[in-house]
């Protein structure tokens, strides 16, 4: 007997490109069935997109174009329900971005579904989904089962290894949204304007192996910070301070109101380690802090903690990993 | 017009804050009013001076949640609505969210609520669906993220700075809004403010008086369960040095002996 498919929106840039986190999801969904993707958008996925999700597990696509705005994410939901009206998956899984934790959310109201978001792990216990998840600016660590038939999970970053299956695309099936259905589920709202920023070259901040941080103490120079970043080939971050003051976008602010970040290497440059910053880092693998103060609360929880002024110790750092890496 | 403002009670951030049985421990420390939630009330109280708006601050919450509307009121909002229920302990999103919905309705016997709004997410990091969950609930358009806010004409126009992108959204109202941090600095409350709160009224409703079934909340309406709670164990092997002119090649040398690079 065929087990119930496991869903994952397909998250992808407006001109079609998948986003990296969605490997990992598809890699995770793999863990617990057979792996569908949700794809929502009037424009259908391209050659491209579709080996790259067939590549890295989704044997099928599920193609909805919403007779409605695809960026509200209460439209994004609708179409999601009528996929899981179709199909009756076990579970859907999301990346855990801003935009698709609403999705989660009204996705649990329109189907009656459980939803956990902010999930570091996820496993299926005797037929129970069970998600890790952690709280209190990650100093502990919930499990958290979801009772309902159908589980709904936004899942963060590094959560999964990517897996290459090495399957050929993925199959194309198309889903109609009741136009009356879409229409309702927007409740009015008008998209009057969007842009999308341009790719800076780095990798996705939020989904990022490395993140190199600048702080206060960088003193609005962060030319040694991007350039560690850059030698490890990891994403520029910053904390309130350095974006409140205009020094780098604020896009780029890691904490509760920003960007949570779980990479396998955290370098925090001229970072305090204020509470609301470190509930944005904190689960990260291994943290290495540079700050001139000694008493940097963020000592309390780096690996590797260095006394010094940032501005000698990230060049030679940079300069001695240009040597080694060669 | 009126405008309602979702607000919560949170453990103090600073203090150290623990799990029992898989909810959070409210008995140590003070609480406060979520920071988050001070933008909201921020932003009510600035069009309810355009508009002539009456501000109403909402709450779901045990005894001490009154904390939180005490705030809003000393901020300047109207009156406060405070839904108390030991049935309430253990709600999930949509069990809140079914709450807070019931008291808008109730708000609403009194006149037209035109504007609900809410803060970005809760700090005491449980979830940051409530907004979109509580639109939908209600069945109001949902503006969330809101990064700057103004009303026109009977309709409610917001821009938004998101991961990936940045939107402008316009609706009619009535619509739900929540605003982020960066909309606007919330005022603190003079001690006018504060004098003149005490004499504000703050209702106090159960689940009966919203007509809300107890079943489908608190913990035996709750679609997940906390299992169990762990506090992070201590990152051990840790190491600080001094710089000495050597810490650049220290830290490289740390990377490679880890293979971090």
């Amino acid at each position: 007997m065929a087990t119930a498919p496991v869903l994952v929106l397909i998250d992808h840039t407006d001109d079609g490109a998948v986003r990296p986190a969605v490997r990992e999801l598809l890699a995770l969904a793999a863990r617990f069935g057979s792996v569908h993707g949700v794809w929502v958008d009037p424009v259908a996925p391209g050659a491209d997109a579709l080996a790259e999700l067939g590549a890295h597990g989704a044997s099928q696509v599920h193609v909805v174009a919403p007779n409605g705005e695809h960026h509200l994410t209460p439209v994004v939901a609708e179409a999601i329900a009528v996929v899981v009206g179709s199909v009756a998956p076990r579970a859907v899984l999301l990346t855990n971005s801003f935009e698709h934790k609403e999705v989660a959310g009204v996705l649990g109201v329109r189907t009656g579904a459980g939803v956990v978001v902010d999930a570091a792990g996820l496993e299926d216990s005797d037929g129970t989904f069970v998600a890790t998840k952690s709280v209190f600016a990650a100093t502990w660590t919930t499990r958290c089962a979801i009772r309902t038939p159908l589980a709904v999970v936004a899942v963060k970053p590094n959560a999964a290894e990517v897996v290459a299956t090495g399957q050929g695309p993925a199959s194309v099936e198309v889903h109609a949204v009741d136009a009356e259905a879409a229409t309702a589920a927007a409740r009015g709202v008008e998209l009057v304007e969007r842009t999308e920023r341009a790719p800076s070259g780095r990798p996705d901040l939020s989904s990022a192996q490395v993140v190199v941080v600048g702080g206060r103490g960088t003193d609005g120079d962060f030319g040694p910070v991007a350039d560690l970043a850059d030698v490890l080939g990891g994403a520029v971050g910053a904390t309130r301070v350095a974006t409140d003051e205009g020094w780098i976008d604020h896009e780029a602010q890691i904490g509760q109101t920003g960007v949570t970040v779980s990479p396998r290497l955290y370098i925090g440059a001229g970072v305090s380690g204020a509470v609301h910053h470190r509930g944005g880092m904190q689960s990260a693998g291994t943290i290495i802090a540079v700050n001139n103060d000694p008493e940097a609360p963020i000592f309390e929880i780096a690996d590797l903690g260095i006394v010094g002024d940032l501005r000698t110790v990230l060049p030679a750092a940079t300069q001695e990993l240009r040597r080694l890496l060669g | 017009m009126r405008i309602v403002v979702c607000v919560k009670h949170v453990p103090d951030l600073m203090a150290e804050r623990r799990l029992v049985d898989g909810h959070v421990d409210r008995d140590q420390g003070d609480g406060t009013l979520n920071e988050l939630d001070e933008n909201a009330v921020e932003a009510a109280l600035v069009l309810a001076a355009e508009h002539e708006a009456e501000v109403v601050v909402l709450t779901v919450g045990p005894d001490d949640a009154v904390d939180a509307v005490r705030r809003g009121l000393q901020m300047g909002a109207d009156r406060g609505v405070h839904v108390l229920d030991d049935a309430l302990a253990g709600s999930d999103v949509f069990g809140t969210a079914t709450v807070l919905a019931a008291a808008v309705r109730h708000v609403e016997e009194d006149g037209p609520v035109d504007l609900v709004l809410t803060g970005m997410a809760s700090l005491d990091g449980l979830t940051s669906m409530l907004p979109a969950v509580l639109a939908a609930e209600l069945g109001l358009p949902q503006l969330t993220l809101a990064t700057e806010l103004a009303l026109t004409d009977g309709s409610v126009q917001v821009r938004r700075d998101l991961d990936h992108a940045t939107e402008v959204l316009r609706a009619p109202l009535p619509a739900l809004v929540s605003v982020t941090d960066q909309s606007n600095d919330p005022r603190y409350p003079a001690f006018a403010g504060i004098m003149a709160a005490r004499k504000k009224p703050v209702e106090q409703l159960s689940l009966e008086d919203l007509g809300v079934d107890a079943s489908f909340v608190g913990a035996q309406g709750s679609r997940t369960e906390v299992l169990d709670a762990a506090e992070r164990p201590p990152r051990e092997n840790r190491v600080l040095i001094t710089d000495e002119g050597d810490a650049g090649a220290r830290l490289a040398a740390y990377l490679v002996d880890h293979k971090l690079v």
